[in-house]
């Protein structure tokens, strides 16, 4: 119990009549990472708002660590062309933090260079390295990850997720991370929480792997759904691509 | 010296200007551009109401402006998008207002002093309130500046490190009503928007930061105000819209010279933004 920094019981949320989540139970430990996998609509992003306390839980009750200090990086950030911000300043809000302080966390993330940037100027994978570096400059005991590697490729995402293992050694704290890329994300994770409005299943990302439930939450039992979830990802590219792909299976046969 | 009503006039405008240039930037960052419309319309309704009960101006005009101001928040999200709903709440307060002062048969009140300021009429305890108001929105930004910023750039983010977005939120509103009450007199309902906006959308392109930008803005303001007042006087031309005039030209100038000259301008144009520096500078 000591050792739990956020712990939700039997938690519910509701949007008007519409149940979203429902007997949510689950806690995060220090020096954990915990990631939470489910399809879309499946409810994780709604399960962090409710952590962070942006959605209050309709029923159930989130238990705080006293000393709890959340750290959070979002799914993605828009910031509008009309407002100018160098990355020095995005990193000191809501401030308080030292030049010294913000330079060593810039170098840390591995972009010392880029203090003087605008914020919108910068790539996907440097945003996202800036966003985690502000979310540590406040000594977090829990990081909270919303599809942190959103947008970056294969190389970015692992390097990624290895800074985020470092981080938790570094620092000790509890590390919650919502995630697509189930290969990526098992490698790096204590725990797994499989969710569907629901806690379908959770434990050791090994367990999870071959339980029945998350293989068929997410379609693997059958090999033809399997085919089906890989020709949509190819779909999802551009037409084009999916078109020449078409041609040269068919030139193939 | 505050008995020269050009000396009243001049620091009525600054401190206008003061106040607008601020908040407006929160008004573009946020794109409440048309939210700001909207309040100032609502503030006719208030005038009308002052003459009705012969409340003090800027009660009636604060009140009026804060309720649909709080209106429009609670309304946005609910079936209608928020640009159809400001339109129709900005519009329809307008013309209510300005039915309801052609009910007061009894008063004589010059409407286009409302419409579009009246600064050389402006008295002693009409500066006395332009200042304090002025002094308070001020005080307000400065004050909730981290979390204003903060909420503006992503509501989780602030409430993760601590803020409310829906507080600052409403602390915006609270402001943007009093600048509207203490603008009537300098600028009229009609044109405070422009007083907002215009120097702020100038100050952009040489800001590096949003500090920098709130002050560039106060400057380009108080610039155009004391310019568009003695213009005012030479031309003997309307003051208030004179002032926004001398600002809409600064705009116009300082983005015909980004143009000519990109290096003054901290922003990068787009086509080099994200190709040459950030493959350079990236992992």
């Amino acid at each position: 119990m000591s050792n739990n920094l956020i712990k939700c019981e039997a938690l519910s949320v509701h949007f008007g009549k519409r149940r979203v989540l429902h007997d949510i139970t689950m806690s995060v430990d220090v020096g954990e990472i915990v990631t939470v996998i489910g399809p879309n609509g499946s409810g994780k992003t709604t399960l962090f708002k409710a952590l962070i306390g942006a959605i209050k839980p309709s029923v159930g009750a989130l238990i705080k660590a006293p000393n709890l200090k959340i750290g959070y990086v979002p799914q993605k950030l828009h910031i509008d062309e009309t407002l100018p911000m160098t990355v020095k300043r995005f990193m000191n809000l809501p401030g308080g933090h030292s030049v010294n302080k913000v330079a060593k966390a810039l170098e840390y993330a591995g972009i010392p260079s880029l203090d003087k940037q605008q914020v919108m100027d910068l790539s996907g994978g440097q945003f996202q390295r800036v966003l985690l570096a502000r979310a540590l400059l406040g000594s977090p005991n829990l990081l909270l990850l919303d599809e942190a590697t959103q947008g970056l490729d294969h190389r970015g995402a692992a390097d990624f997720y290895r800074q985020i293992a470092e981080v938790r050694d570094r620092l000790g704290c509890g590390i919650v991370m919502i995630s697509h890329e189930l290969h990526v994300v098992m490698r790096r994770t204590d725990r797994v929480i499989c969710l569907n409005g629901h806690i379908c299943c959770q434990g050791e990302p090994e367990a999870v792997g071959e339980s029945p439930e998350y293989r068929t939450l997410f379609g693997l039992d059958k090999d033809e759904a399997a085919l089906y979830l890989h020709q949509n990802h190819h779909h999802s590219e551009s037409k084009r691509s999916s078109a020449d792909r078409a041609g040269d299976v068919q030139h193939v046969r | 010296m505050f008995d020269d009503f050009l000396v009243r006039a001049t620091l009525a405008s600054v401190g206008v200007a003061l106040a607008a240039a601020p908040l407006g930037c929160f008004v573009i960052w946020r794109r409440m551009a048309y939210f700001g419309d909207a309040t100032a319309h609502a503030a006719v309704l208030g005038v009308a109401l002052s003459l009705t009960l012969s409340a003090p101006l800027f009660i009636s005009v604060l009140g009026v402006c804060f309720l649909m101001a709080m209106t429009v928040s609670s309304l946005n999200g609910k079936g209608f998008a928020m640009d159809t709903l400001l339109g129709v709440m900005s519009h329809s307060s307008l013309a209510i207002g300005l039915v309801a002062v052609s009910f007061l048969s009894g008063v004589r009140i010059d409407l286009m002093s409302y419409l579009f300021g009246d600064i050389l009429a402006v008295g002693k305890t009409d500066l006395l309130v332009i200042w304090v108001g002025s002094a308070v929105v001020v005080g307000l930004v400065i004050w909730r500046w981290s979390g204003l910023l903060l909420s503006t750039l992503n509501k989780d983010m602030a409430l993760a490190s601590g803020f409310d977005p829906k507080r600052e939120e409403l602390i915006l509103t609270i402001a943007l009503a009093i600048v509207v009450a203490v603008a009537i007199k300098v600028v009229g309902v009609l044109l405070i928007t422009a007083m907002l906006l215009v120097p702020a959308a100038t100050a952009r392109p040489f800001s590096k930061t949003p500090e920098i930008m709130a002050l560039v803005a106060a400057a380009l303001g108080v610039t155009a105000s004391l310019s568009g007042l003695s213009a005012s006087y030479v031309m003997d031309t309307p003051t208030g819209p004179t002032i926004v005039c001398v600002s809409a030209l600064l705009f116009v100038i300082t983005n015909i010279a980004i143009k000519l000259f990109p290096r003054i301008s901290w922003r990068k144009r787009p086509t080099d933004c994200c190709d040459t520096q950030s493959e350079q500078l990236g992992s």
